[in-house]
């Protein structure tokens, strides 16, 4: 029993837990977005760009949380925007918001002297450290996400399936194309505390992924995904509690261990189905 | 469920110019449908029949001319024009059903911030029955046959009770019974006094089931009732190749020479899952 117990004796242990399990949540409910639309790497860009938000906020005594907020806004808008207006491949913009936010970042935090243990904790995350004010902070953001979510619900789910067809029908594409990064990147902001900024994408792929694997309806998939992300976060800071792992990783390896569980009984794709006909999504056409 | 049934064109393009960066596509294009019709817009690849469809539902700027749709400019009526898409441009892995899609067709006409009321599931469940998808409403449309699949989007495109409907390659890749099937059901729309314009590669599908056919490549070659338009000279002109036509019970059949199909059609059917 004390092993169930134990970690919550410790304030900064019930701090983590909360922390961790919005930030997942979250990342879980767009990550479903991420996976189906293939926006992985603008989820890791704007992750990654965030540095310069929150090195300057570091560097000016200010909240490394608020920071990156301030500056995945504009960032995450300024990747529809350079890919609209320079008619360039999404990734490319995404690119260059990537590379460009990592480099001034790095360029700020390095005015600091003996920087090195700060920017470790900046990219790899150190939720066992996240005070009351940030994980307010997190909670609004993770809030904000699935609010938006669900009042744009429809929105969301026509654009995601086709864009082309929802601008036909009148469905406003526009907003949705500058809606999607946006909460991708305020939903990367909640998450940096939790699993650092490397490591963010974990989070939003793996439980989505998850998700796809055993059940096959939006809205299913999206459920299993969150259900995955709270057992991942919960399960990941027992392990590194009880065996003093660094938080943020241990989470992500259960993420990746559960996701090996979906792939091996999941009933579509699953590995001790294959070889059993009886896979729906390569049934062969009836004539119809 | 059609308001109007005045006798103003369905659609009307005047002088219609739209291309891509500086290239222009459409070069002067002049089009009335008359409301009850179905007319095949014909053409080779490039010819601008997607864009035609795409400057009529405002999806892109014309740079010069005007479309109107019952009389009225395009910029207001996307609610009573359906559009189905080219099937490869749709993503049949999304997790969504039959049912779910045919739904969307509601979407644009709720507006925001509303949801789906029971008249909205219903019009899609009506519109489903209608394309004869009501037994595989719930199946994922991943798990849907090729003519299965053509009719999910135009269940998706009649969910809203559009008056016109635009149609993107419909017949593309389908066998010889789904596209009767099609046709059937298209014949239906205009018994109801829908009106329909759909591209098609398919020259014999246009003697068949249209009442009219546009030529298109760049403007109108011709256009008028198929087997006064289909000709050799109309479609040479065209299509830039020679046809053979055959006029057979009073109805136009064309044949091509010079290209060879079978490529595309592999690969078309290389591409489903």
């Amino acid at each position: 029993m004390d092993f169930i117990t134990e970690p919550f004796d410790f304030a900064f242990m019930q701090r983590a837990f909360i922390a961790a399990g919005f930030a997942a949540i979250a990342c879980a409910v767009v990550g479903t977005y991420v996976v189906l639309k293939g926006l992985a790497f603008m989820g890791d860009a704007i992750a990654h760009s965030s540095l310069t938000g929150m090195a300057a906020a570091f560097v000016l005594g200010g909240s490394a949380f608020l920071g990156a907020l301030a500056w995945v806004v504009p960032a995450s808008l300024a990747i529809t925007y350079i890919s609209r207006r320079g008619r360039l491949m999404m990734d490319t913009s995404i690119g260059i918001i990537y590379a460009g936010g990592l480099a001034l970042g790095i360029i700020i935090i390095s005015r600091v002297s003996n920087y090195t243990a700060d920017l470790f904790s900046f990219l790899f995350g150190n939720v066992l450290a996240v005070s009351w004010g940030e994980i307010i902070g997190i909670g609004v953001v993770a809030a904000v996400v699935i609010a938006t979510v669900f009042i744009f619900y429809k929105e969301l789910l026509f654009t995601a399936y086709d864009e082309t067809m929802a601008a036909a029908s009148g469905v406003p594409v526009r907003l949705v194309q500058y809606m999607l990064p946006l909460l991708l990147g305020v939903t990367t902001v909640a998450a940096v505390k939790t699993v650092g900024i490397v490591l963010v994408l974990a989070l939003l792929v793996i439980p989505a992924a998850t998700g796809i694997l055993l059940v096959r309806r939006f809205l299913a998939i999206m459920g299993v995904s969150v259900a995955t992300a709270i057992v991942t976060t919960v399960v990941g800071l027992y392990l590194s509690f009880h065996l003093d792992l660094p938080s943020g990783p241990a989470i992500v390896l259960v993420a990746v261990g559960l996701f090996a569980v979906a792939m091996t009984v999941s009933p579509s794709s699953g590995i001790l189905r294959r070889g059993l006909a009886s896979d729906a999504r390569q049934r062969p056409f009836e004539v119809s | 469920m059609i308001e109007d049934k005045q006798p103003v064109a369905a659609l009307e393009v005047r002088g219609l110019w739209a291309g891509y960066d500086r290239t222009p596509v459409l070069e002067g294009v002049s089009l009335t449908v008359s409301p009850g019709e179905i007319v095949g817009v014909i053409g080779p690849n490039g010819s601008g029949k997607s864009t035609l469809f795409k400057a009529v539902l405002g999806l892109i700027k014309p740079w010069q001319g005007e479309t109107l749709i019952f009389g009225r400019s395009n910029k207001n009526q996307r609610a009573s024009v359906g559009y189905m898409p080219q099937v490869e441009l749709v993503d049949w892995n999304f997790p969504v059903t039959a049912s779910d899609v045919a739904l969307m067709g509601r979407y644009g006409r709720l507006g925001l911030f509303r949801r789906p009321s029971r008249m909205d599931r219903e019009a899609a469940e009506e519109a489903l029955l209608k394309v004869g998808l009501a037994d595989v409403r719930h199946r994922l449309i991943g798990e849907l046959s090729g003519g299965q699949r053509r009719r999910v989007l135009l269940a998706r495109a009649l969910a809203s009770h559009p008056a016109l409907l635009l149609l993107d390659e419909p017949m593309a890749g389908l066998d010889a019974t789904a596209q009767h099937q099609l046709i059937d059901i298209l014949h239906d729309l205009r018994d109801e006094g829908r009106t329909v314009v759909m591209s098609t590669h398919d020259l014999s599908c246009v003697s068949t089931a249209c009442d009219h056919a546009c030529c298109l490549h760049g403007k109108v070659i011709a256009f008028g009732r198929p087997e006064e338009v289909l000709t050799e000279k109309v479609l040479s002109d065209t299509f830039g190749t020679h046809l053979l036509t055959v006029h057979l019970d009073g109805k136009a059949y064309a044949y091509q020479h010079h290209q060879h199909p079978e490529p595309q059609e592999k690969q078309a059917r290389r591409r489903r899952p």
